[in-house]
């Protein structure tokens, strides 16, 4: 037994176009089992739930509670908001647990709704107090951090992918079906769903541990491959400043900043980015950061741990050169 | 048909934006406050039906302080009919519940067949609250769009989520959320702006919505710590002599980051 014999954390887990747990449900089990016993949901197509439950396990969940049902790829939102209502009633948790994505922010706001549970949006970690569980957030592009928590009740929380680094121990699979009531809120059809086709083996922006972005200075989108070349060279996911996208170098998924993807990675490398303040605001929670511009000026420089005022089109290719001889 | 469109008034993100500490709310003497650009593409979404549909009428609604009104009548300059402004000390530091709560109600009130909002504001980047009054007006929501099409009585659209792009669709009355990848808003002319000050402009408190927001049988969100991060400080700058490649690849080495 443990401390709290009620200290369960109900944790939402998405699944990808593919069937797959969504890379999120990593951080989440791991954040709950910070601060209680994981107990993971899935909502999937018919099928597909004990292969998800033994992805689960895996992670970290002590038990896994799945619905199957057809309405998980037909309709948006709402079979996932009856599933969270019956899990939440049957487990009684401390806090519910959801990923800070697209679909996971709707599923989150209409359970809040439906629910009356307070809300604490963006979190980057969790802990319990005496009082029970505290979220803790970065604001204003991690100008300030803050502490949140509920007056009474669960605490609802999305939690900002790639924010937790930590990585629970696997359990056993324990998979229970759950019986669900469909409200009958009214939702959006799903009428497709197009997987992404990745055509590289670089990891996804958000969450990814290295990042090397490129601005207005890398000057066209064909010179904009150096930047990936260097990415490759560390395994790194590309980024790019909004200047960037603006000017078609790069698609709008890549773009880091207030407005884009926030991202804290252990590296992020800024080629040819004069670093405005919204960009700063998406990457400057990142632990290292190496900068490369031509403007000594660039305010890039100020949040830089490693800046050099040079050429990127010299600097780089050495640089990729050094890292290739290093690995020889 | 009546389109919704909520807009916010938050601070410059060119500029410097800060936290009170004693309260934990926005200092808005600190900053410019400015309609937040999501917001004005979300508008423009509502503009763009509304000049090729006759018969559409859009409003701008905020919840905000009384200080937003000139903000929130950029939205009316842009050529929205009219404007909904809630404004009330008690809703200061409402969470995202009551704030939810008190704009749905609003919503309600002025009647609506679509609500069109940001997907994520640049202060809360919060996203939830589309969720949150589609619930609450018990109506689909179809959020992150990066492509709208609205007809009499549907609206569809391509989002993308992660690790694909979905296409949605929903019957009206519905609650949608719009990305940047939707254009960017046109600008008031001086046509607009001096239209602007004979539009209706509504200024409600939560009493008129019939909102108590010191209700304290509903749980909240409250915060119980606040810091400001020491700021980021500049580390080590070089000028490139010929082996700036090089040094980098040595910074990396050093601190085990390769």
């Amino acid at each position: 037994m443990s401390d709290h014999p009620a200290d369960q954390i109900l944790v939402v887990l998405e699944t990808t176009p593919n069937g797959d747990l969504a890379a999120s449900a990593a951080g989440l089990l791991a954040a709950a089992s910070g601060i209680g016993t994981p107990v993971a949901l899935v909502v999937t197509a018919p099928g597909g739930a004990q292969a998800l439950a033994e992805q689960a396990a895996a992670l970290g969940a002590e038990r896994v509670l799945a619905v199957e049902t057809p309405a998980a790829q037909s309709e948006l939102t709402v079979p996932h908001v009856d599933a969270l209502a019956a899990a939440a009633a049957a487990v009684a948790p401390n806090a519910v647990l959801i990923s800070e994505s697209v679909d996971g922010r709707d599923i989150a706001g209409r359970f809040a709704a439906r629910s009356g549970a307070p809300i604490a949006v963006d979190a980057v970690g969790l802990s319990r107090d005496d009082e029970g569980v505290v979220a803790h957030h970065s604001v204003y592009g991690g100008a300030y951090t803050l502490a949140s928590a509920a007056t009474f009740g669960p605490l609802l929380v999305t939690v900002r992918q790639g924010a937790i680094d930590a990585r629970a121990e696997a359990r056993p699979v324990v998979l229970e079906s759950l019986e669900v009531a469909a409200s009958g809120a009214s939702s959006a059809a799903i009428e497709s769903v197009e997987p992404v086709t990745e055509s590289s083996s670089r990891p996804e922006l958000r969450g990814a541990k290295r990042v090397v972005s490129g601005g207005r200075g890398l000057g066209s989108a064909e010179q904009f491959a150096l930047v990936e070349e260097l990415a490759d060279a560390l395994g790194a996911a590309v980024g790019a400043s909004r200047a960037a996208v603006d000017a078609g170098y790069v698609p709008a998924n890549h773009q880091v900043g207030q407005t884009g993807v926030s991202v804290s990675p252990q590296l992020y490398i800024a080629l040819g980015i004069s670093g405005a303040i919204q960009h700063k605001a998406g990457m400057q929670t990142a632990k290292n950061i190496v900068a490369v511009n031509k403007d000594p000026d660039a305010p890039i420089f100020e949040v830089a741990d490693f800046g050099v005022v040079g050429d990127v089109f010299t600097v780089v290719p050495q640089l990729i050169s050094a890292l290739a001889e290093r690995k020889r | 048909m009546k389109i919704v469109v909520l807009v916010k008034e938050v601070p410059d993100t060119y500029g410097e934006r800060r936290l009170d500490l004693e309260t934990g709310l926005a200092d808005r003497a600190a900053s410019e406050a400015v309609l937040d650009e999501i917001g004005e593409r979300a508008l423009e979404v509502a503009l763009a039906h509304a000049d090729a549909h006759e018969g559409t009428e859009v409003v701008v609604m905020s919840m905000a302080p009384e200080s937003a009104a000139a903000t929130i009548r950029k939205g009316l300059a842009m050529g929205a009919a009219s404007a909904v402004h809630i404004a009330d000390p008690g809703l200061a530091a409402a969470d995202l519940g009551l704030t939810a709560r008190a704009l749905a109600a609003a919503i309600r009130r002025t009647g609506f067949d679509l609500v069109i909002t940001g997907n994520l504001s640049t202060d809360g980047s919060g996203g939830v609250l589309p969720a949150m009054l589609a619930e609450l007006l018990e109506v689909p929501n179809a959020t992150a769009l990066t492509s709208v099409e609205i007809t009499d009585g549907s609206v569809s659209g391509t989002r993308d989520v992660d690790g694909g792009t979905m296409r949605v669709s929903a019957q009206l009355p519905a609650v949608i959320s719009i990305t940047e990848a939707l254009p960017d808003a046109r600008f008031p002319n001086f046509k607009g702006i001096m239209a602007a000050k004979k539009k209706p402009f509504e200024t409600l408190a939560a009493a008129d919505l019939g909102i108590e927001p010191a209700d304290l049988s509903a749980a909240w969100s409250i915060m119980t710590a606040i810091a400001e991060r020491p700021p980021r400080t500049a580390g080590t700058k070089i000028t490139d002599e010929g082996d700036g490649g090089t040094r980098i690849a040595e910074f990396l080495i050093e601190n085990r980051l390769v």
